[in-house]
């Protein structure tokens, strides 16, 4: 909860700031907020408090999502310096709605009450609809905006249908009394957890609910890009993963078909369609929309391992994610376009550039002694463990296509030859997200343990 | 110290691999070549503290890795293993060896990629970890994938990449097939003797088969999964040709000695048999083609196709003389192939042309060539008092064995690859004077030795091949019992 209102706060300070146009200061202090927020969490740890008559709840779960949350957030600002000032004349404006963003995502990891989930997922989307539309000139830049905001408050006005139809059935919000009623009224029960469900895959981009995520990746700014794929999309699953593992795991999960079937339209529109793409960030956004259906697979076999292999996930994939992402705003920045051919030869022009896209992408890839193998590994392990042979089999065969389409890139890097042979300058704290990431990256494939049992 | 030659075996190139990776100048190949030969002297210093007649690991080294999930990094060399360690630290100076004389575009990140390779051959050939077999299976995979890529030739992103996904994608099935028996070891471990426990029913051991040998078919390849190797062997530069035929081919063959025959007996029960007509079908339909081939290049690699059937054949043979001749078959056949691998490399170095009907009257030219070559085409087609004449009867032999009409179907095939290899001899050495072969100069230099090298070990082979033999002997028999108690 402090870091709740830290996080606020410094959002509020940040605003004024920029009113004050103080620009120096902008990004200091929401780095030193957010630090400041990743200490009042550690010193939760364990503690388990629950705050409002348990509206909020910060179990350990929560925790370690929470800091996963602030992390990416912080090494995602740390790489905006002079970005958001080259797009925009009201920088502060940027920070102060990731801010706000946070503290929904952070909400939403936390939940106990319905209604908290509820306005955690609202704060977090409004935040979303404002920054995907916040190139107020770019058409591609509105229609994005648009086609999120329409589609994403039909969702929301789906998820409160599924909340209000669960209340009709147990007669409350709190997770765990609605765990001990749940069977006392099946229809309208599990009428209510399909229309949860089904706001939950949109939340989280999983066909067939994914229309919004390629256009609205593509349209917004290419770090607020990273900052969807990575902290929403962690905050999704977590919350995701925290209402059915709670709520609704004393029941026969009759609703396992349909995430299974989910499973199977997601991995395979998202790889192949990524397969297709000529534009780095488009490719991104595709297998984004992948990696959601590997974590869905940890949700649809709900079990003790699934917190463990969502974190995992979670970690490898938005660690990679903020670098490759980070490689793409500099290529970008530098040649004008991220389309594939724009990749060609960096290699040799950039060779630290082209190694920490290689690494990001291995591991998003899955290849073994990267972060994002253990990932992998764990959802794998979970539904080999649950007899799931079929949909492994689905889910190796695309986790081949995503090797595929990685390695496109870091073919494009290495063996093709680039028209310009100028290398591109990095500003210190840019090197030092990106080299950080690489670092955590691998140490996280050698030694995984570090974060595998702290759930 | 020696406790530890198993490891130090395992990451000792992987120093040299980091050091050469910062090296530049000229250096840079002599420093690669001494890291591979210290490598060698090492596995040397363990042969003489080799026990012969204990059929388990030796020289273990075991340390946690990953905790929770039990996983360690376990290493040891049974003979086995050890027999392949030596082949890998054989070979690897003799390749690097053979490449002295060429210009590379950033020799560093070759070499160190060529060091780096060695370190995942050497952690295939001795994990005793399933996870760490995995982890060193792919890492021998990503850096022959890179030097194939950026050395190779003609049309390289699109072969190469091939080859990548293809292998890949196999290995993806062995994975899952590790992590399902993983699951079911009782102390959910990852180590080897934990999963020669682990007792599933015949359907489950039926796909458990197929999902590790797809990986090991494609790898060695067998027949359907060849697809990708003619192509990755013309076009990759000729060390990572080597790496791949001498070496690497061997990784699937000795995965399904060491992890699906006796981890699988009852999949092996139904399966065997299938395994045995496909890698066959390998050996017939891989010498046809090579029969039409102009390309010299290419006719070695189908001849690869059909030997390394031959060797898989004896395998599911499952008898003593099959998993021995298979053993001493892949060192000849790793030898010879680089051999001949290298003598291609130095006519197309000289000509520019790798096609038989340009090539021809090399032999006057060029007499230590020609007979170098002859010798170790004579080993490759299995002459008696050759190191390929052993490996081959064996072979035979346990095929004959299991069913007679099988043998006579590889046997004859074996005749007819003696016609194609020795027709293309015949050739470009004696033929008519081609038109790129016009000038030729003979072999100099370190070709010279690395040519003696290798025929020195194909006669030496061939007169004492038992030193290879009981190398492997008690640990080949030891597994066989192991399998035949599983399959009752």
């Amino acid at each position: 909860m402090t870091s709740i209102i830290i996080i606020a706060i410094t959002a509020i300070v940040v605003l004024y700031l920029g009113l004050y146009k103080v620009k120096g200061a902008l990004l200091p202090v929401s780095v030193l907020g957010l630090l400041g927020a990743e200490a009042s969490l550690v010193c939760g740890w364990d503690k388990n408090i629950s705050y409002f008559n348990e509206m909020l709840v910060f179990n350990n779960y929560a925790i370690a999502f929470s800091i996963l949350l602030i992390a990416t957030t912080i090494l995602i600002f740390l790489m905006s310096g002079n970005y958001f000032e080259k797009i925009s004349s009201n920088v502060a404006e940027y920070y102060t709605i990731l801010l706000f963003a946070l503290t929904g995502g952070i909400t939403m990891v936390s939940f106990q009450n319905m209604t908290m989930l509820f306005i955690g997922i609202e704060i977090l989307s409004v935040s979303m609809y404002i920054m995907a539309g916040i190139k107020k000139n770019d058409t591609s830049s509105n229609e994005a905006a648009l086609k999120y905001f329409l589609m994403g408050s039909f969702a929301t006005g789906i998820l409160l249908f599924g909340i209000a139809l669960i209340y009709g059935a147990t007669g409350s919000f709190n997770l765990t009394e609605i765990a001990g009623k749940a069977s006392e009224q099946p229809f309208l029960f599990y009428t209510g957890v399909i229309f949860m469900l089904i706001a939950m895959t949109f939340k989280v981009g999983a066909a067939p609910f994914h229309f919004w995520t390629p256009d609205v990746y593509q349209g917004a700014p290419t770090l607020v890009t990273s900052y969807m794929s990575t902290v929403v999309k962690t905050a999704g699953f977590a919350a995701f993963l925290r209402l059915f593992g709670s709520a609704f795991s004393s029941v026969p999960p009759i609703w396992t078909v349909t995430i299974a079937a989910m499973v199977v339209i997601t991995l395979l529109i998202g790889n192949i369609t990524a397969a297709f793409q000529q534009n780095v960030k488009r490719m991104l956004a595709y297998s984004s929309i992948s990696h959601a259906g590997y974590m869905l697979i940890a949700i649809l076999l709900l079990g003790q391992a699934s917190p463990n292999a969502i974190l995992i996930y979670s970690v490898a994939y938005s660690i990679a994610s903020v670098a490759s992402f980070g490689v793409i705003v500099a290529v970008k920045e530098h040649k004008g376009s991220d389309d594939l051919s724009a990749f060609n030869g960096l290699g040799r022009t950039n060779p630290v550039l082209a190694f920490v896209m290689t690494v990001a992408l291995c591991s998003l890839g899955g290849i073994p002694l990267t972060a994002g193998f253990f990932g992998k590994f764990y959802i794998f392990g979970v539904a080999i463990a649950a007899n799931y042979t079929w949909l492994i089999a689905i889910a190796v065969l695309m986790a081949a296509v995503g090797i595929y389409y990685y390695f496109k890139v870091i073919i494009a890097m290495y063996l093709r030859d680039s028209e310009s042979g100028e290398s591109i300058q990095l500003n210190g704290s840019y090197q030092f997200v990106l080299i950080f990431c690489v670092l955590v990256t691998i140490l996280l494939g050698i030694a995984p343990s570090l974060i595998t049992n702290i759930l | 110290m020696i406790n530890y030659i198993t490891v130090l075996l395992v990451l000792f190139p992987l120093l040299g691999s980091v050091i050469v990776a910062f090296t530049r100048g000229e250096q840079v190949k002599k420093i690669a070549l001494g890291f591979s030969l210290i490598e060698l002297a090492m596995a040397v210093f363990a042969w003489t503290k080799f026990d012969y007649t204990n059929p388990d690991s030796q020289f273990i080294y075991n340390q946690p890795w990953i905790e929770s999930l039990g996983i360690h990094f376990k290493v040891g060399m049974d003979g086995i293993s050890f027999l392949l360690v030596l082949l890998t630290t054989v070979l690897v100076p003799l390749i690097i060896l053979s490449s002295f004389r060429k210009e590379f575009r950033k020799p560093h990140a070759l070499y160190a990629l060529v060091l780096f390779m060695q370190t995942g051959l050497i952690g295939v050939f001795t994990s005793l970890d399933a996870f760490l077999f995995y982890v060193a299976w792919e890492a021998a995979l990503i850096p022959i994938y890179f030097i194939s890529a950026i050395w190779g030739g003609e049309d390289r992103i699109r072969v190469t990449f091939k080859f990548f996904v293809y292998t890949m994608f196999g290995s993806l099935f062995m994975l899952i097939g590790i992590i399902y028996l993983f699951i079911q070891t009782p102390g959910h471990s990852f180590d080897i003797n934990q999963f020669y426990q682990v007792a599933l029913d015949k359907g489950t051991q039926s796909w458990l088969f197929w999902c590790f040998f797809l990986a090991f078919a494609i790898k060695m390849p067998v027949f359907p999964f060849h697809t990708w190797q003619p192509d990755t062997y013309t076009t990759a530069p000729t060390v990572g040709t080597m790496l791949l035929s001498g070496i690497m081919l061997k990784m699937g063959i000795y995965g399904v000695i060491r992890w699906l025959l006796p981890v699988l007996p009852l999949g092996l029960m139904q399966w065997g048999q299938t395994a045995l007509i496909l890698s066959i079908i390998g050996v017939v339909y891989a010498s046809i083609i090579a029969f039409t081939q102009k390309d010299i290049k290419r006719l070695i690699a189908y001849s690869s196709i059909a030997h390394v059937g031959l060797i898989s054949a004896g395998i599911f043979a499952l008898n003593v003389q099959g998993m021995q001749g298979a053993m001493i078959q892949m060192i000849s056949h790793g030898i010879n192939v680089v051999g001949l691998f290298f003598v291609i490399e130095i006519i197309f170095d000289r000509t520019k042309a790798r096609e038989s009907y340009l090539l021809g009257g090399i032999a006057a030219k060029a007499p230590i060539l020609a007979a170098t070559f002859l010798i170790i085409l004579l080993g490759a087609v299995a002459l008696p008092l050759t190191n390929g004449f052993v490996g081959e009867f064996l072979l035979l032999n346990s095929i004959y064995e299991y069913g007679v009409w099988y043998a006579i179907v590889a046997g004859l095939t074996i005749i007819f690859g003696a016609v194609y290899m020795l027709r293309m001899y015949g050739t470009v050495m004696f033929g008519k004077e081609g038109m790129a072969s016009s000038t030729f100069a003979d072999v100099i230099g370190t070709e010279k030795l690395v040519l003696f090298v290798i025929c020195a070990m194909v006669i030496f082979f061939g007169f004492k091949p038992q030193y290879l033999l009981h190398i492997s002997e008690a640990s080949v028999n030891n597994l066989l019992e192991i399998i035949k108690l599983k399959m009752q």
